[in-house]
């Protein structure tokens, strides 16, 4: 195979999200249909139009000495945590170099976030007008700006072919993955640790997608908050976290005898070209991101049996994911066991694509598609157009090559699809 | 009331141990912020403003770089705090 169409395999997975600290707990948590949506028990939250949001099960602070968390910025704690998981999962014992299985010159590292450093940029903001300029903190550059968490990652595991950060608000995660997946095809790199991390709630973002009438106001049933499909869905919910896979080369992950949990089988992209927050109502871009999907892989719709959808539980967006999927599809959508994990999650912006590859990829690796959770009357433009996995975990076919796809859209009209397959 | 030697490192150990995580007992006066308290030049700013804030005492950017060991930043300390 020449090297710049090579396979690229998934060695490694973790998370830390507001179902639980690692990847297991949260997959636990999405077959269990366990909702990670609370109240907002914070001060500020008070005055706010929208008081509930999706945090992370274990504080960072738990798990990340207390000198190393102060100079790092929420969303890169986060991100930190999940690419140590998934660098240990993939069976590495020390950075790059001091494992000799890797070399750092052959390492990436891809973490994308929404919004960068938010908390960092406004916390301190407050220092400066409190207690004036000499106490603003001189890591605070390093700490907000967007690349922090990559570069902390790629310090953390010693990447020295690259490391980036895609921006594309909620697509910044898939995007991440979708670029690792183009650096180890192209011969860039052997290994590359990719995902996304957000970590935005704070005043601040939270009145600003409240006013925007993005997030759900359904502050007294905060569990039933987030309901993709459902019709009386109200928008989304805030989450927070971070979801990294490590994506290897087979031929380097052979070599090492490396377990491989998926295939990460490539990416389509586009952008819708329509509006700066409004997702085109037919689907038109996510249609050619699906399309450029098909034309670049060696995909067959025949094998795809799950798709994590973007499906956020806004009113609109949910829907023209769907008309998409069909309008591509046709019949074959017949087969797709869609889930909506937000429904358990919240939207966890710049990680949802993170997270949800993980998810994608563990529901391949276990044959099992999460459930969606909250719905109780499914939206008839729903219904006619995908089969959508409710209330109950399901099955998958046991036998033979099975894919997945994981859909992420963000505010811009970007569109980032993944496709996994069972190996 | 001016604080006294013993004070003053006192003070640099909790504001190093705060900052660096380095343990109380292992700051003392020929330690290096550097090369022994794990204490790195973006960090070292954070050093200096608190003790100017626990000590009441002005420290210039220009002095920092002299301030290479805790007994430099305690002699300086004695020396400057109002």
């Amino acid at each position: 195979m020449s090297p710049t169409n090579r396979t690229v395999v998934v060695t490694g997975i973790g998370a830390t999200t507001p179902l639980g600290g690692d990847a297991a707990s949260t997959w636990e948590g999405l077959i269990a249909g366990k909702s990670g949506v609370k109240p907002l028990e914070q001060e500020w939250a008070a005055e706010q139009a929208v008081r509930i949001a999706a945090p992370v099960a274990v504080e960072p602070t738990e798990v990340i000495p207390r000198p190393q968390a102060r100079r790092l910025d929420r969303s890169a704690q986060f991100a930190l945590i999940a690419a140590k998981e998934a660098w240990a999962d993939a069976g590495f014992t020390a950075p790059a170099g001091e494992d000799s299985s890797i070399d750092p010159d052959r390492l990436g590292a891809v973490i994308a976030s929404g919004i960068g450093g938010v908390t960092t940029l406004l916390d301190q903001y407050d220092v400066l007008k409190e207690k004036g300029v000499r106490r603003v903190s001189p890591h605070t550059v390093p700490m907000l700006m967007p690349n922090g968490p990559s570069a902390n990652v790629g310090l953390a595991v010693g990447a020295r072919a690259g490391v980036h950060t895609p921006v594309s608000a909620c697509a910044s995660g898939a995007e991440a993955i979708g670029y690792a997946i183009e650096m180890i095809r192209s011969g860039r790199a052997d290994v590359v640790v990719a995902g996304g991390t957000e970590a935005a709630i704070h005043p601040l973002p939270i009145a600003a997608f409240g006013n925007m009438m993005a997030m759900s106001k359904n502050n007294d049933d905060p569990q039933g908050a987030s309901r993709p499909y459902d019709i009386g869905r109200d928008g989304f919910v805030l989450g927070e976290g971070a979801g990294v896979v490590v994506l290897e080369s087979a031929e380097h992950a052979a070599k090492r005898g490396a377990r491989v949990y998926a295939e990460a089988v490539g990416q389509g992209i586009s952008a819708d070209g329509h509006d700066i927050v409004q997702p085109e109502p037919e689907g038109r871009g996510i249609s050619h991101a699906l399309q450029n999907l098909l034309d670049n892989t060696d995909l067959d719709p025949a094998e795809i049996v799950h798709v994590n959808a973007h499906a956020t539980s806004t009113p609109a967006g949910d829907v023209a994911e769907l008309k998409a999927l069909r309008k591509v599809f046709g019949d074959d959508v017949d087969h797709f066991a869609v889930s909506a994990t937000k429904s358990m999650t919240g939207h966890l912006l710049g990680g949802a694509g993170g997270v949800e590859s993980v998810a994608t990829v563990l529901a391949l690796y276990h044959r099992v598609a999460p459930p969606t959770i909250n719905l109780e009357n499914l939206d008839p433009e729903a219904e006619s157009n995908a089969d959508i996995v409710r209330g109950e975990a399901r099955k998958l076919p046991v036998e033979g090559r099975i894919a997945a796809l994981n859909d992420s859209f963000g505010f811009g009209g970007h569109n980032v699809v993944l496709a996994f397959r069972s190996v | 009331m001016a604080a006294t030697q013993e004070e003053i490192v006192a003070g640099l150990a909790d504001i190093v141990n705060e900052i660096a995580g380095i343990p109380v007992e292992d700051v003392q006066l020929d330690k290096s912020f550097t090369d022994d308290l794990d204490v790195d030049s973006l960090s070292m700013v954070e050093v200096v403003v608190a003790a100017e804030e626990r000590f009441d005492v002005k420290i210039p950017d220009e002095d920092v770089k002299n301030l290479k060991t805790v007994g430099d930043a305690t002699d300086y300390i004695l020396k400057h705090q109002g």
